[in-house]
């Protein structure tokens, strides 16, 4: 089936769907009242500064931060009511790139990208191998690194083995957290390139949590942009921006525009004060 | 001319003597109240991650593969630094006592009172807390390091329990090679004593063992072991929550691994204490007549 055709087949029903999500840690509130619905198949893009709650939305999504308040769904289930087997065997269906990567640092590589695998599978030694060389050739790496330690591998590297490894089990849904924050131009490039691939391969629904522009124009069907929660009114909505990447670009809000323009605006205005 | 120093804030509201007394007593209260909150939150917390535990580990065991470097890690890397403690505290004993056995002549009966030591005591509490320095910090610091480095949640987004393949292992490990140590410790700490005893001091050895023998018993031997399973489960437990709950950055990994000894040391004191008070009612319930140091 094409993405076409999935989206048009369940447009109607969200694979995940966060309704009046909050967060808060201690007394300091992340996330309040978030409501986001996502079709199976889309790729959105959540953009938006540092500290605004995009790293807290996507833990929240896979169960990994409880929320204070609010419902996460997942293919209509909500995740809060799940008990720890139940939230355990769910999380099968997710694939998870973690800003770091989160390679086990104890294991090589091929451990680290067979480990779903021989968590979850039956397959015997010989098949996981067969797998892992085919996912680590998926995202461009060569059968070599399989015997190395995660600390032995670059920036980029680590990423596309924690691609790999997320891909492991063909999950329905993939979050990216930053996927290309700390990476040279073309090596973010190569990320973007493998997210799409991925998608084109895989009828998979992707959230992908970042502050570069670049990879939301390039990857995301839609751009959801959040605000921290300090800067904005009591009453208003924390996304301020929910569109196609052709749209933001002539967004009328003025915090989008300076976000997508990377432009200080006010921000510098902060500074100076602090300087003052 | 020197200047008048400002002010402080609300310096213009002066309290009498028992407002200040007042304010204090309020103050001390309040603060009384936080750390009491804060023990029932640290309480619940391990509570509930202990449960989780016995949950896990009664329904599904972990696999071979993950059993078995945490049993290596636990109990043969552990051996050697638990039995040259045990050789030397046996040998410090003897030092120890013999001045003041000799006193009264009764250098015969340090067997007793040294074996006996180590047995119901010593072996026990220095394994622990061999085990404790050794492998709980070392637990603790390297969840605390995956907890960090996202690797805890790593595990979760790909289906794993954490709890199930990270802190089952471990607690098992300790609880069941912590009786192989103790008893480990022991028998060097019996060694160490019989050799600085005998050989150095010149000793009756055959007295020595008499009088061992007929005032060690072998509820003496299982108690010391009984009260190990014990230690073992809470630095085990003690140490994994530390880490699995560990402050970001580096400072919090290593208070951490420091906090993962003191509180399972002193875990080890006080359930020392509780199962030693158990142990011995328990003895003289089911032996009403047993004298101690009979003969």
């Amino acid at each position: 089936m094409s993405r076409a055709e999935l989206n048009h087949a369940d447009s109607t029903k969200p694979l995940m769907e966060a309704r009046g999500l909050c967060v808060t840690f201690g007394r300091q509130p992340v996330l309040r009242d978030l409501s986001l619905s996502i079709p199976r198949g889309q790729t959105v893009a959540v953009i938006g500064e540092s500290g605004c709650g995009k790293t807290v939305m996507l833990k929240a999504i896979i169960g990994l931060v409880r929320p204070t308040r609010g419902q996460v769904l997942f293919d209509g289930r909500d995740l809060g009511r799940l008990g720890d087997r139940e939230l355990t065997r769910t999380r099968i269906r997710f694939g998870f790139l973690f800003q770091a990567a989160a390679l086990f640092d104890s294991m090589s590589v091929g451990q680290n990208v067979g480990f779903p695998l021989r968590q979850h599978t039956s397959k015997s030694n010989d098949e996981i191998h067969e797998l892992v060389i085919a996912r680590l050739i998926e995202v461009g790496l060569s059968e070599q690194v399989i015997h190395k330690k995660p600390a032995e591998l670059s920036g980029g590297m680590r990423k596309r083995v924690g691609l790999a490894r997320a891909l492991a089990l063909n999950p329905e849904i993939m979050l990216y957290d930053e996927p290309t924050t700390g990476l040279d131009p073309i090596m973010s490039d190569v990320i973007n390139e493998l997210i799409i691939r991925t998608r084109e391969r895989y009828p998979v629904t992707s959230i992908v949590v970042t502050h570069d522009m670049r990879t939301a124009q390039k990857v995301a069907d839609r751009v959801v942009m959040l605000y921290p929660l300090p800067r904005i009114a009591e009453d208003e909505s924390q996304v301020i921006f929910d569109g196609t990447p052709a749209e933001i670009d002539t967004a009328a809000d003025a915090r989008v525009s300076q976000f997508v323009n990377g432009e200080a605006g006010e921000r510098l205005m902060e500074l100076r004060a602090e300087t003052a | 001319m020197a200047a008048t120093p400002a002010p402080l804030p609300g310096a213009h509201q002066r309290r009498g003597f028992f407002g200040r007394i007042g304010q204090g007593i309020f103050d001390w209260i309040a603060d009384l109240g936080d750390l009491v909150i804060d023990w029932v939150v640290a309480f619940v917390s391990i509570a509930t991650f202990s449960l989780r535990t016995f949950s896990w580990l009664t329904t599904r065991l972990p696999r071979r593969e993950t059993l078995l470097p945490n049993f290596y890690n636990i109990g043969v890397l552990s051996l050697p630094v638990v039995a040259l403690t045990g050789t030397f505290i046996g040998m410090v004993l003897a030092v120890q006592s013999y001045s003041q056995f000799r006193i009264f002549n009764l250098e015969t009966r340090l067997g007793a009172v040294i074996n006996l030591s180590l047995v119901r005591e010593l072996g026990p509490v220095l394994a622990a807390t061999m085990l404790a320095g050794r492998v709980g910090g070392a637990m603790a610091a390297e969840l605390g390091t995956m907890r960090v480095t996202e690797q805890i949640d790593a595990l979760a987004s790909m289906g794993a329990n954490p709890i199930h393949y990270l802190v089952v292992p471990r607690f098992l490990g300790c609880l069941v090679l912590i009786p192989t140590l103790t008893i480990m410790a022991d028998f060097m700490g019996v060694f160490g004593g019989a050799f600085y005893s005998i050989v150095m001091l010149g000793i009756d050895s055959h007295h020595y063992w008499e009088n061992s023998r007929r005032v060690v018993g072998s509820f003496d031997l299982f108690s010391g072991v009984f009260k190990s399973l014990f230690f073992g489960a809470a630095i085990a437990l003690t140490s994994c929550h530390r880490g699995f709950y560990c402050d970001p950055g580096a400072e919090g990994v290593g208070r951490a691994a420091t906090g993962a000894f003191v509180h399972s040391f002193v875990a080890i004191l006080v359930i020392d204490l509780i199962l030693g008070i158990f142990l011995d009612s328990l003895y003289y319930t089911l032996w009403p007549d047993a004298r101690p140091f009979a003969g």
